[in-house]
Order: structure tokens, then sequence, then C-alpha cells
């Protein structure tokens, strides 16, 4: 006869010490996380004193109010950020309109319409869409959607900002897709159910309960998509050109924020001259945006949310 | 208030005559919700080798106090507890008291069928392992042991390296009290265990438990007050965190003391 299991696991708790394993491990697993968030700081804390820097040497008003961006000239070089958001601003804004509705009717297909079958070819091709490489959408957008939009608009020029926004909008459709898709079949099958079952068509099930009851990931989606585009480097680097511009100008080069990082680091701007600080100030700028729009999707992720 | 006090005396001569001990004893116990007061002022004291059924309307608190007496109620954040729970004579509120302790000895099945995503096998075998349980030949005795425990071994001995989500539901919550068998505890708290269950399955379940109180107490919520009266010694009552009446089953049934027990057994209300 055995003695009882009460006993022997009396007996194996004699040997091991799972109290003490039990209070290291989360102090290891506290230190592992807490290489992310120190990293993270270090990041910001390097940011914030390059520019403090900057703004030694140029008015923090001017490079926040000023119209023109002027880096290079020798004697009257002016700072003024408003050309480069406004060339990001752009290129987020043909983003928008491209990727949001195709996004969005990709979800609505794929979470209320598409069959097990469909949906199973088309999900993996849309991530597939998402893993591509930025630098080969950049060359994409030159050498494909440029020569295109010319036959048909002759006067966009080489480089334009439509162009590269068609296809910044491209690269984030499958995230708004996918995001969104995930949020809509979330909700619960039991809810789709109680609608159909008062005589509802399938779009009304969808525009009127799926939708709403989804909401807050749809949006979120979006808004970490603006996000993507407001960052995104290597497509508006190749094929948006490189003059800052204040104007409503579609049609010919501009440039963007990332885009004047990129065009500075690969020049030859010494360390410590005014160009040189001006892409941690422009750096930090374009942090800002970015961090606005990641808190903006997590406030609309929990304001807008439905319980279910 | 009355009420509870001619309870403990009820009980507490009961167990004289018996020689029976109790496994759990409350005193004054009161839990909070946040400002939400859910317990209120609990004194009940439970016997070994009963069923003690808790009965009372929806939101009455009778899920809140099983869960308190293995202290899972403490997962929910801004829960706050007065008084003291007795388990064996201890209090489990002590700070030295180690929840996982308190657990191991107190199993739990809860509403909904929850195996884990594992073979039957390793879902029984779950505990024991966990607990430093590792040789295969004592493992396969428990497994069969618990399986046959929970009247199921017939039914999966076949299958038993097969997922648990495979089978039936009324036969996953027979699979989840042999997983709660395992480690031979010494009380075994059921939460509304045949709620989500068909009648056959709720019959099984029933018989299963009239044959393990041979060896273990069992306390068991019930929102099925038949069932209560089916299958349990005693009766709780609970109302609005309140116990109303405490006493035998048949007592309650036949001949309860307060007149808000009556209304609710006899159907009007709740």
């Amino acid at each position: 006869m055995r003695p009882s299991v009460q006993e022997m696991i009396a007996q194996s708790r004699g040997k091991r010490n799972k109290k003490v394993i039990e209070k290291i491990i989360p102090i290891i697993l506290f230190l592992i996380a807490s290489v992310s968030v120190l990293t993270s700081i270090g990041i910001v804390l390097t940011l914030i004193f390059e520019t403090i820097t900057f703004f030694t040497r140029v008015p923090f008003f001017d490079f926040i109010t000023g119209t023109t961006w002027l880096p290079f000239s020798n004697n009257e070089a002016q700072f003024g950020i408003w050309p480069l958001i406004i060339g990001t601003l752009k290129i987020t804004v043909i983003a928008i309109i491209v990727a949001v509705p195709i996004g969005i009717s990709a979800a609505i297909y794929l979470s209320e319409y598409a069959s097990e079958n469909v949906r199973r070819v088309i999900k993996p091709v849309l991530e597939v869409l998402a893993g591509v490489p930025t630098i080969v959408y950049g060359f994409f957008a030159l050498t494909f959607v440029t020569p295109v939009l010319q036959a048909v608009f002759p006067e966009i020029k080489i480089f334009n900002a439509i162009s590269p926004g068609i296809v910044v909008g491209i690269m984030i459709i499958p995230m708004i897709a996918s995001l969104s898709e995930d949020a809509m079949s979330s909700v619960p099958k039991s809810i789709r159910e109680g609608a159909l079952a008062m005589g509802s068509t399938k779009f009304e099930v969808a525009w009127k309960i799926t939708i709403p009851a989804a909401l807050s990931g749809i949006v979120a989606s979006i808004v970490l998509a603006i996000s993507r585009a407001i960052g995104e480097t290597m497509i508006v680097s190749l094929a948006a050109g490189s003059t800052p511009r204040f104007d409503g100008d579609f049609t010919g080069s501009i440039q963007t924020m990332t885009a004047y990082i990129v065009q500075v680091s690969k020049g030859d701007a010494g360390y410590g001259t005014t160009i040189y600080y001006s892409i941690y100030a422009v750096g930090f700028t374009l942090f800002l945006f970015t961090m606005a729009m990641n808190i903006l999707a997590s406030y609309v992720s929990k304001r807008f949310r439905e319980e279910y | 208030m009355t009420t509870i006090i001619t309870n403990k005396s009820a009980s507490g001569t009961e167990a004289d005559q018996t020689g029976k001990k109790a496994v759990y004893e409350t005193k004054q116990l009161n839990l909070w919700y946040g400002s939400n007061h859910a317990l209120k002022n609990i004194d009940l004291e439970i016997m070994e080798n009963e069923v003690t059924a808790i009965i009372g309307p929806s939101g009455c608190g009778k899920s809140t106090f099983i869960k308190t007496l293995n202290r899972m109620v403490e997962l929910v954040p801004s829960v706050k507890t007065s008084g003291e729970i007795l388990y064996r004579g201890r209090n489990i509120f002590d700070n030295d008291y180690g929840v996982e302790e308190l657990r191991t000895r107190v199993g739990m099945v809860f509403q909904k069928p929850n195996p884990f995503p594992k073979s039957i096998y390793d879902n029984v075998a779950y505990g024991p392992r966990i607990h430093g349980i590792k040789k295969k030949k004592i493992l396969d005795e428990i497994v069969e042991k618990s399986l046959r425990g929970a009247a199921i071994w017939e039914e999966v001995k076949d299958r038993l390296n097969e997922n648990a989500y495979s089978i039936s539901g009324g036969q996953q919550q027979r699979i989840c009290i042999a997983r709660a068998l395992a480690i031979e505890p010494d009380v075994i708290l059921m939460d509304e265990p045949t709620s989500a269950l068909d009648p056959i399955s709720t019959l099984k379940v029933e018989e299963l438990v009239q044959e393990l109180k041979k060896d273990y107490s069992i306390i068991i919520v019930t929102h099925n007050m038949q069932q209560a009266a089916r299958i349990s010694d005693k009766t709780a009552f609970f109302l609005n965190g309140e116990v109303i009446e405490f006493d035998y089953t048949d007592t309650i049934f036949s001949n309860p003391s307060d007149k808000r027990t009556e209304d609710y057994i006899s159907g009007r209300f709740g």
C-alpha cells in the first residue's frame, strides 16, 4: 500500500523550495523587462539633450513657427519646421484616403462574408503584403506608380507627393485590415445570431452590430496605421524628392521629416554643426507626432470599448 | 441574528452526538467588493464528511462565499475581508498560511467545465505532478483511481491520450472532478457544478457527490433547490450577503424557521 497522495505531496514539499523560486522569478523577469524600458528612456534622453543643444543655436520660436526650411544655405540658414510637417501630412493624408476604405472593406468582407476557405487564403496573403520591405515599396512607387500617374496626368513630376502617398497607403492596408478583422471576429457569434434572428441581413448585422461593437479596435488600427505612415521613411526618401515646401501642391517634389533625416544622415554634415543637431530636433518632433498617435490609439480603444 | 445563534447551537450539539469534527468555521466573516458589502457577518460551521448546500437567489453572495473558502475570491481586485475562516482550526487569512498549501488541501470544481487543453491523462495527473509526484507507476495508479472516483473511468479508459475537449460537457465536468480528486483533498468546493450540464449528466454528478461524501467534505453552491434537497445533509440559505438560515436540509425544506426561507423555497421569489 503506497502512502496517500497528500503524504507524498508533503514529502516532496520538504525537498523542494518553491517559495524561493516563486520569489526570484518575478525579480528576474522584471529585470529582463526593464531592458526595453531603459532602452526607450535612453533614446528619449539622447533626443532631448541633442534637441536642447540645437535650440541654443536656433531660437525655439523660429523653429516651431518658421515656414522656410533652408538648412544648407551657408549664410542664410533657416530652420522653420513647417515645410517638413506639411510634407509629412501630405503623404499621410493620401495614405489614409487610400488605406482606410480598402482596409475596412477587406476587414468586413473577411469577418462577415468570406467562407472559412477564402479567409484561409486571403489572410496570409494580406500578411505577406505587410512583410514586403519598405525599400521595395519605395522603388515600386518611383519606377511603376509615378510613370503610370504621369501617363494619366502629365503635370505630375518625377518626384511628387501622390505616388509615395498611394504606396504608403498600400503598405498600411494590411495593418488596418488585419487588426480590424481581428476586432470584428472577436465579437461573439451569439450577438450576431441575436441580430440575424430578428430578421436582419448580413450587411445590417455588420453595419449595425459588428462594426459598432468592434469600433474601438477598428479606430485603434487606423490610428496605429497613421502613426506608421507618419514615420515611414524609405518610400518617401526614394519617391517624394527633397524639396521642403510650404504650400498645397501635391504634384511636385516635397520633403518629409523622415526624408530630411535620411538626407542629412547619408550626407556629410560634420559632427557638431547646426545641421547635425537639426536632425535631432526634427526627430524629436516626429517622435512627438507618433507618440501622440499611439496615446490616441490606446485612449480610443479604451474610450469606445463596447462591453461584451 | 437570532437564527444564526440557534444555527450554531444546532450544529454544535450535532457534532457532539456523532463525533464529527468541523472542517470550516467562519467567524464574523465580512467581504467587500470595493464598496459593495457582499458578505455580512457570516457565522457558519461546516462538518466533515457531509454535503453542505448553499442556496439563494442570484447575487446573494453564495458563489462569493464558496470562493472565499479557498481564497480564490482574492483574484478579484479590490476585495477586502474581515473576520476569520478557520480551516481545521487554523485561520486561513493568517499571514503565514500559504494559499497554495490551502488549495492543495481544498479542491474546487467550477461552474463551467474548465479542463486544460491537454490529454485526459495529463489533466488528471496535473495536480500530483506539480506537487512533485513523478513516478509513472504511481501517476497511472492515481489517474485510474481518480477517474474511477469521478465515475468516468469506464467511459474514457481507452482514450486517456485524447484531448479533454474531445468529450462531452458532462464528461468534461467529471474530468474536472477527477482532476480535483487526484490530489486527495480534504474538502471539495463545487460552484454550481451542474448548471451547464444536461439532466443525465447532472444526475451522474449528483450520484457522484453522494458517493464522494464518504471520503470528502463537500460544499456545493446550487441554483436548484431540488438538487439541494436531494443531495445535501445541511443547507444554508443566503440572501443579500447574509445567512438567513442554516440547518439540516430536511428541516429547512419541511419546517423552515424563517419566513424568507419559506418564501424562497416555495418559489415565491428568486
